[in-house]
């Protein structure tokens, strides 16, 4: 199964006659964890959108030989497509085991969903030890720290068992240590899988980027590893445009009050 | 498999065991204690009651503010009381009907309810098919919230007018009444109809361990889930229509069966019994007794069936400020109705300042942005 | 032909009256989100107050054109009553503002069962809506045209009170972005009240309107409060033009399937219309295409 790519080809989403992304392409591997980065309203959670099916995009979204792009969200999901919000949105009123069981429940049988549960699924706890929760199992999900619920949507995504993660900013607010355990654990999960990770957090970014593609006003404006992106005088010039701070060299050399500077801009 | 959660069956056990106490409540000290008069009341709180399990199921789990059961529970109701007619009129026509007309034919729609077989069939595919068709074409185009209840009030009221509308088919306004017989045993015996009540009551009993056995499935977790957040369900691999479909399905189902018992019971069905006003007081006992608890739905709408039933012959004017202020006020303070109370009372005591804040389901905010 | 001209102008007039009582329930319910279900109320206590004036302007020349502007402010007022003791606490549960709703519309139909006669009371119609009016070789009665005149100007005031006056501005600010619209010093509370308080106040005149062409009676509200939901949910939320155009369609719909049928066969075929329609189209006849949150 570590074949399939998703390979996404001149990708447009329009609203209303405004373009949000305007032919984009790109592809993401299993083995690497695929950073999308942009300015705000660059188009990267709208690319997202587009191939989880929320919504409306041409182009093509390929994952192996299945074309994405004019599926049902549900039926994409069943293709072994999953994602995550930029807020958290786990079911606050269940508990963290009820929230995997119901991510787990995707190909059970209507008539298995009748009767109750009576154990944990072996796929649950291998996902609870991945992601560190195994001691939150009873725990109703609505007071889990903000890190942890991230992780909890990991989590779900791992037990339904997907071959795509599309992860919406996975470390915005977390703490220095829950970035590293995060990035971490994206790094394990990827080598089975394809992770694709929108994010603002440059540090957090360079540290565990494999590939990275930047997105500007809806164009992809570079493509490659952290070192050549960052070589890039477009992406110099775009950065240099919006931070008005700091030059792409300076980045690289000051991450932290950079990155910040980008988030405080972006926000 | 690995791990046994012990949690849930010490209160689904808590829950069977009310589930039996109530049980026993309805079909053995009942009978046994109320006359035969006050037995027949509380066999039509019964029926209102079976419908208010299912509107809990909809509406309390489900989020789906099911504001026209009234038409399911017409779909049952003149099934049955179709069925009573024809086995009343013998071989003739019914006689309202020759009052109209007195040449013309029963109506082809009426002749298959001659047979009891097709009869009870109907009384529980005809919800099924019309909930699921409706279900199907509305929570497909994503059509929920107050749009979704609108038009279910919009359903029960058309209906409603159509029944009047057809004096000579359907009875008119003056409804379906005067039934001798309840598929072959006489309906004036005593006897017989301790046991017409004796089934609504048992119906009840079913339709409370149905719901129990959905809320505690994973299914019920799904509804849960699908009501708090329905997108987040969509990005999991379900389908949330087919969901929240089974559940308005099974409380079409479940309204449709109380129909066909008020039928036998009251003696009489007219539209007043399913349009707007009675839809709406199916969902006044619900949101009194607790929307998405087991017995509050129950519960709720045997007290408003028996303020309905008395204090709305007795005192009417009275009875009207007060369904009114019923709806005002526990929507307002106690939005999770009175099954709600020991929880709240109990979080009072331990935290005094702090106040349990009313659930806000998500898809109810999502409502108002759309 | 002559049938079908004499449905279309019968029709529009019908639609009129509907408009009229769906343009106050699209500025609550599409502005604010607000679900209000005693909206039926506020129009039968419009034609009370039409009967009430009459009682002390005897004059029905006159009465009538006095009664609007009164039937406004007391229908506003009773809505501002709701909106300051009631709907203020349930911003957040639309779902249970609909159901408060309710319980408040039965208390006011109690009420105004016990104030008046059971059966209703008589609105007398001024002498100026007795003739006709000869348009496209049809009679057409002047009390349907007043109610297709009555209606144009509601709605031209209220999309010039909304585009053109600060408050009107201040209104759409709140209903775009109700935080950001508080933080550049909007009360939003204040516009709560107000929105609230014309919502209901167009109903009372849609209660004048209705008093001349129905009875007033306790149940006249009830009649009125679904077929306006559901011009409102067909014009999509929020969207005048859109409201406008349903209610003409429900309205020529209702008049042409009377004519083909009858009366109540024609609430039910147009009532199965609109949910279809509704099917086919979830989001009304106007929308506009955003990003959706997810």
């Amino acid at each position: 199964m570590t074949g399939a790519s998703l390979v996404v080809t001149d990708l447009h989403v329009e609203f209303s006659g405004f373009v949000a992304v305007g032919g984009v392409s790109f592809d993401a591997h299993p083995g690497e964890v695929r950073f999308l980065i942009g300015p705000n309203g660059a188009g990267k959670t709208t690319c997202i959108d587009a191939i989880t099916g929320l919504t409306r995009g041409t182009g093509s979204a390929r994952l192996g030989e299945t074309e994405l792009l004019g599926k049902q969200v549900h039926k994409i999901v069943r293709l072994g497509v999953g994602r995550t919000f930029q807020t958290a949105s786990v079911f606050d009123e269940l508990t963290v085991l009820q929230n995997l069981d119901i991510a787990a429940g995707l190909h059970r049988s209507s008539v298995s969903l009748l009767r109750a549960r009576r154990g944990v699924d072996p796929s649950i706890e291998q996902a609870l030890e991945e992601t560190g929760l195994a001691g939150e199992l009873a725990t109703p999900a609505g007071i889990l720290s903000h890190g942890q619920k991230q992780w909890l949507e990991i989590a779900m995504l791992l037990v339904q068992d997907a071959k795509v993660l599309l992860l919406d900013e996975p470390v915005a607010g977390m703490s220095h240590d829950e970035r590293t355990a995060t990035g971490d654990l994206l790094q394990r999960i990827a080598v089975k899988r394809i992770v694709l990770v929108v994010e603002h957090d440059m540090d957090f970014m360079r540290r565990f980027a494999t590939r990275v593609t930047v997105l500007h006003q809806g164009k992809v404006l570079s493509q490659g590893t952290v070192a050549e992106v960052q070589a890039d005088p477009k992406v110099q010039e775009v950065y240099l445009g919006t931070a008005g701070a700091a030059t792409a060299a300076a980045m690289a050399v000051v991450p932290e009050a950079v990155a910040e500077t980008l988030k405080l801009t972006e926000d | 498999m690995t791990k046994l959660k012990p949690l849930p069956s010490l209160r689904g056990i808590a829950a069977l065991s009310g589930i039996a106490m109530f049980a026993v409540l309805l079909l053995a000290v009942a009978p046994a204690v109320l006359s035969d008069h006050w037995l027949n009341n509380l066999g039509k709180y019964c029926c209102w009651a079976i419908a208010a399990v299912g509107i809990g199921l909809a509406w309390g789990r489900g989020g789906m503010l099911v504001m026209g059961q009234g038409v399911f529970f017409a779909l049952g109701a003149y099934a049955m009381a179709m069925h009573l007619t024809l086995e009343t009129a013998g071989d003739r026509v019914p006689g309202f009907m020759v009052l109209y007309d007195p040449l013309a034919p029963l109506p082809a729609f009426w002749e298959p309810f001659r047979s009891a077989g097709f009869t009870l069939a109907a009384i529980v595919v005809l919800p099924v098919v019309a909930a699921g068709i409706l279900g199907y074409a509305l929570f497909k185009r994503r059509v929920k919230g107050a749009y979704f209840a609108i038009l279910t009030q919009a359903l029960a009221v058309a209906l409603a007018t159509l029944i009047s509308s057809t004096i000579r088919e359907t009875g008119g306004d003056t409804g379906l009444s005067d039934f001798k017989f309840f598929f072959g045993f006489v309906l004036n015996d005593p006897a017989n109809k301790v046991m017409v009540y004796l089934i609504a009551a048992a119906l009840l009993i079913v339709c409370l361990l149905a719901v129990w056995q959905f809320y505690r499935s994973r299914f019920g977790e799904l509804l849960v889930a699908t009501r708090d957040a329905e997108e987040r369900v969509r990005f999991l691999g379900y389908d949330p229509a087919n969901i929240k479909l089974v559940a308005f399905v099974v409380s079409a189902l479940m309204a449709s069966i109380g129909g066909a018992m008020f039928v036998p019971i009251v003696g009489i069905i007219t539209p007043a019994e399913i349009g707007a006003a009675a839809s709406i007081l199916m969902i006044a006992g619900v949101a009194f007794g607790g929307r998405a608890s087991l017995f509050g739905p129950a519960l709720g709408a045997m007290a408003v069936g028996w303020g309905q039933s008395s204090l709305g012959s007795t005192w009417p004017d009275g009875w009207t400020y007060i369904l009114g202020l019923l709806f005002v006020v526990v929507i307002l303070f106690l939005p999770s109705g009175l099954s709600s109370l020991p929880a709240r009372f109990a979080a009072i005591r331990r935290r005094p300042a702090e106040q349990p804040t009313p659930p806000i389901t998500a898809a109810e905010l999502e409502e108002v942005r759309a | 032909m002559d049938a079908l001209i004499s449905q279309l102008l019968n029709g529009s007039a019908q639609g009129a009256l509907l408009l009229l009582a769906a343009l106050g329930l699209s500025l609550t319910f599409g502005q604010m989100g607000v679900i209000n279900m005693a909206h039926g109320e506020f129009l039968m206590l419009g034609a009370f107050t039409a009967y009430l004036v009459q009682q002390v302007i005897a004059a029905s020349d006159l009465s009538i054109p006095v009664a609007l502007p009164v039937a406004f402010v007391v229908a506003g007022l009773f809505g501002l009553l709701l909106e300051v003791t009631i709907i203020r606490w349930m911003y957040r549960r639309p779902l249970d503002t609909l159901l408060v709703t309710v319980g408040v519309s039965l208390i006011l139909q109690q009420a105004a069962l016990q104030i008046f006669p059971s059966q209703g009371v008589p609105v007398e119609k001024p002498s100026w809506l007795d003739g006709q009016l000869n348009v496209l070789g049809y009679e057409w009665p002047l009390r349907q045209l007043f109610t297709i005149v009555l209606a144009s100007v509601c709605v031209a005031a209220l999309s010039a009170w909304l585009k053109y006056t600060s408050f009107g501005r201040r209104i759409r600010a709140t209903v775009h972005n109700r935080d950001l619209a508080e933080t550049t010093g909007i009360s939003t509370r204040t516009i709560d009240r107000l929105t609230f308080f014309v919502g209901s106040g167009l109903a009372g005149v849609a209660g004048v309107a209705a008093s001349l062409i129905g009875g007033t009676n306790s149940q006249m509200g009830a009649q009125y409060i679904i077929p306006a939901f559901l011009v409102v949910a067909a014009g999509g939320i929020g969207q005048l033009k859109g409201t406008i155009i349903a209610a003409w369609a429900v309205g020529v719909a209702l008049s042409c399937f009377a004519y083909w049928t009858t009366g109540s066969l024609a609430q039910v075929l147009a009532f199965i219309l609109v949910i279809v329609f509704l099917q086919v189209r979830p989001q009304g006849l106007f929308t506009v295409r955003t990003r959706s949150l997810a």
